[in-house]
């Protein structure tokens, strides 16, 4: 049964904790980049929903979220972020490279690579879980990586309970997936024997129906199956993505650029005026793009299932309440756990 | 003589190439972002967006220097070679061999490496050892602008696959974009040297395979690339305040390596310590002693290289990766010996 009021809950939950991470990444207490997941909450709770013990996960660089659905402790998560010695792997791994053995939960940087792993889920579950499955998250970008459409051949060919999901933004960093894709991706799966369906990722109900009956069909022995689930990401890439910079502070962020791009299309040696212009144009048609990712409510998998819950107000508040609660615990647990002059372990 | 930072030398040589020669071809992941001033230039023929398909792009950048092409290959960070080893290690690497010498790969591998970041252990290897140890490949790491542009230069005129690796902390834009991100709350141990200095009017290549000794000193020599040379460079500052005198030998090109700069180097100061931002075991470290011995100097040797998985923890990461205090500190020892 679809429980709208615990979804929603689940949803906000991974919104604030990923927020409270972003806090702590501005403030320098956390290192490196940092990829969210905000604006695919539908998508991620929509699947884990289904997923209980025995039931394994890859995850990609953005798997914070995957993490906290699937029941890990917030506080450890953000402790790992911080790279704190009680974070969730120790602080060996960070944000990218989170795992949890027990909930059978294992990310990594290497794009592409969640497909192989949830693959080698998948034949353990054939062999020593029965009925229970291995989901893969990836962006549209990894599907064009040659190991994750090996494992959707070898996930047909193996009758593997996988589902493979697809998170699709459009957008590889700085790169239009389209511009770099041949064909579309539920073809492609398809003609790798894995049936596909594409759906939106803004409506959490249209995702967990989806995925309900693509698991079943896993746990029951019927192979593999594709969700490609669009959504939009507002932070673009990673935190402090230079192409959301420009967009905030175009003249700031321009300003050192306009120079050399000026010089790059007026110098003598080089192509026609024609390619520099077709070069210029793709570069502000990025920049586009990018404006365009900004979050609107309609877009916003959390506030569309806010509108829609069948709830009281004072119920709705008491939720919300909740929820910040509890992740302002787990932001205090980690920052109680920082080493005294904590504040200069980045430095 | 003209003042350029570590990535506008490289950006700066690459253009000087791309001008000269037609058949030099820019492709990889995000090019249009990375290289938008060459992009603009020179248009999306030469400078190509590709798919997150490393060993596809790869693979093509064999081929296509096999049939004429000069590819220059932006691989982002060195990590994201294990994709597409096949390329490298059974494709590039074989062709001159298996055609008898008849026929060349004249292909660049441009990438990031090392750390210091806090990006963890997955996006901050060197990874120099690894494609060194297969035939048939050259691999450089400079360690100032001047050399970033002339050994990209040789790279580009090189008929072998050659690998460019660029230590990230020497380069504003890619540490930017992967560590700071526009924030002023964080900052590295960025080494004094190397992030700017003189570069030449017009860029001529640099010898592959030739070391420059940075420093001169007749107690103890240390060798090494990239970051670990200004570390180094460091750290015989401080043993010099200790009536200690360390020559600083900066290797420059991993694969070939300048085996004899560094023993004649070690046949006056009897004392060799290598430093390498790189795993330990098996590689450029384990190399440099082997060389010592085969040629019977009678030399003490230390090294101090990379042991295990970088931790992403940035305080637990700063004491795995080589620095100036372990350096002194093993020089320290080995002056007692
Ligand atoms: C093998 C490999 N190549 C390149 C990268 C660098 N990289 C990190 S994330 C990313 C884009 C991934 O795009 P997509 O799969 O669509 O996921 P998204 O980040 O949009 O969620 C790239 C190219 C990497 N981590 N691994």
């Amino acid at each position: 049964m679809f429980d709208s009021v615990s979804l929603y809950r689940k949803m906000l939950t991974c919104r604030r904790v990923e927020e409270a991470i972003a806090g702590l990444w501005q403030e320098g207490l956390i290192s490196g980049e940092m990829h969210l997941g905000i604006g695919e909450e539908g998508i991620n709770a929509g699947v884990l929903d289904h997923l209980g013990d025995g039931d394994a996960v890859a995850l990609d660089h953005r798997g914070t979220a995957g993490m906290l659905l699937r029941g890990v402790e917030a506080a450890a998560i953000i402790k790992e972020c911080m790279g704190l010695e009680d974070g969730l792997c120790g602080g060996m791994g960070g944000h990218m490279h989170l795992f949890s053995k027990d909930h059978l939960a294992a990310s990594s940087g290497i794009v592409g690579s969640a497909g192989p792993t949830a693959c080698g889920f998948a034949l353990a579950a054939q062999h020593l879980r029965p009925k229970k499955v291995a989901v893969a998250f990836f962006g549209e970008g990894a599907m064009n990586q040659g190991m994750l459409m090996e494992s959707l051949n070898l996930a047909a060919a193996w009758d593997l309970p996988v589902l493979f999901v697809c998170r699709d933004n459009g957008t590889a960093i700085t790169t239009s997936s389209p511009a770099v894709t041949g064909g579309s991706l539920e073809e492609r799966a398809r003609g790798l024997g894995v049936s596909g369906k594409n759906i939106s990722g803004v409506d959490v109900e249209v995702v967990w129906h989806e995925a309900a009956v693509m698991l079943d069909r896993a746990r029951s022995g019927k192979g593999p199956s594709f969700l490609r689930t669009t959504c939009l990401r507002p932070q673009g890439h990673f935190l402090g993505d230079p192409l959301i910079r420009m967009v905030h502070k175009p003249v700031a962020e321009m300003k050192p650029r306009t120079g050399p791009l000026v010089s790059a299309a007026m110098s003598s040696g080089g192509a026609s005026i024609a390619q520099r212009l077709a070069a210029i144009t793709k570069i502000m048609a990025m920049i586009g793009r990018t404006a365009r990712t900004q979050l609107g409510s309609a877009h916003d998998p959390v506030l569309q299932m806010r509108k829609k819950l069948k709830i009281t107000a004072d119920d709705l508040a008491g939720l919300e309440e909740e929820v910040e609660l509890t992740v302002k615990d787990a932001l205090e647990q980690a920052l109680q756990s920082l080493p005294a002059g904590g504040e200069e372990a980045t430095k | 003589m003209r003042e350029m930072t570590f990535s506008q030398a490289i950006e700066d040589a690459l253009t000087q190439a791309m001008k000269e020669d037609q058949r030099v071809v820019v492709f990889g992941e995000d090019v249009h972002a990375l290289r938008m001033n060459l992009y603009t230039r020179f248009g999306e023929k030469r400078v190509r967006p590709a798919p997150i398909s490393e060993s596809a792009f790869l693979g093509t950048a064999v081929g296509a220097a096999m049939a004429g092409l000069r590819p220059f290959v932006e691989l982002i960070l060195i990590d994201f070679l294990a994709v597409a080893a096949d390329a490298i290690i059974n494709q590039a690497a074989k062709v001159e061999a298996f055609s008898g010498g008849r026929w060349k790969v004249p292909m660049v591998v441009r990438a990031g490496c090392g750390g210091g970041y806090g990006d963890g252990g997955q996006h901050e290897q060197s990874l120099w050892g690894w494609i060194a140890h297969i035939p048939g490949l050259k691999v450089v790491v400079p360690s100032t602008p001047a050399d970033a542009g002339g050994l990209l230069l040789a790279a580009i005129a090189d008929e072998s696959p050659v690998f460019f690796l660029e230590p990230k902390l020497l380069t504003d834009d890619l540490l930017e974009v992967l560590g700071s991100g526009g924030r002023t709350t964080v900052t590295y141990d960025i080494p004094t040297g190397g992030r700017s200095g003189p570069v030449p009017e017009r860029w001529e290549p640099l010898a592959l395979g030739r070391a420059a000794v940075r420093r001169e000193g007749t107690d103890i020599t240390i060798a090494g690339a990239g970051i670990a040379i200004h570390r180094a460079t460091e750290a015989a500052d401080l043993l010099s305040g200790e009536g200690i005198s360390a020559s600083v030998i900066d290797l420059r090109s991993i694969a070939p390596l300048d085996r004899d700069a560094v023993l004649k180097d070690v046949e006056s100061t009897g004392r060799l310590l290598v430093v390498d931002d790189d795993y330990r075991d098996f590689g450029l470290t384990g190399e440099l002693a082997a060389a010592v011995l085969e040629s019977g100097l009678p030399a003490r040797f230390a090294r101090i290289a990379v042991e295990g998985t970088i931790p992403f923890d940035p305080k637990r990461e700063q004491k795995v990766l080589p620095n100036v205090e372990r350096i002194y500190e093993a020089a320290r020892r080995l002056m007692e010996r």
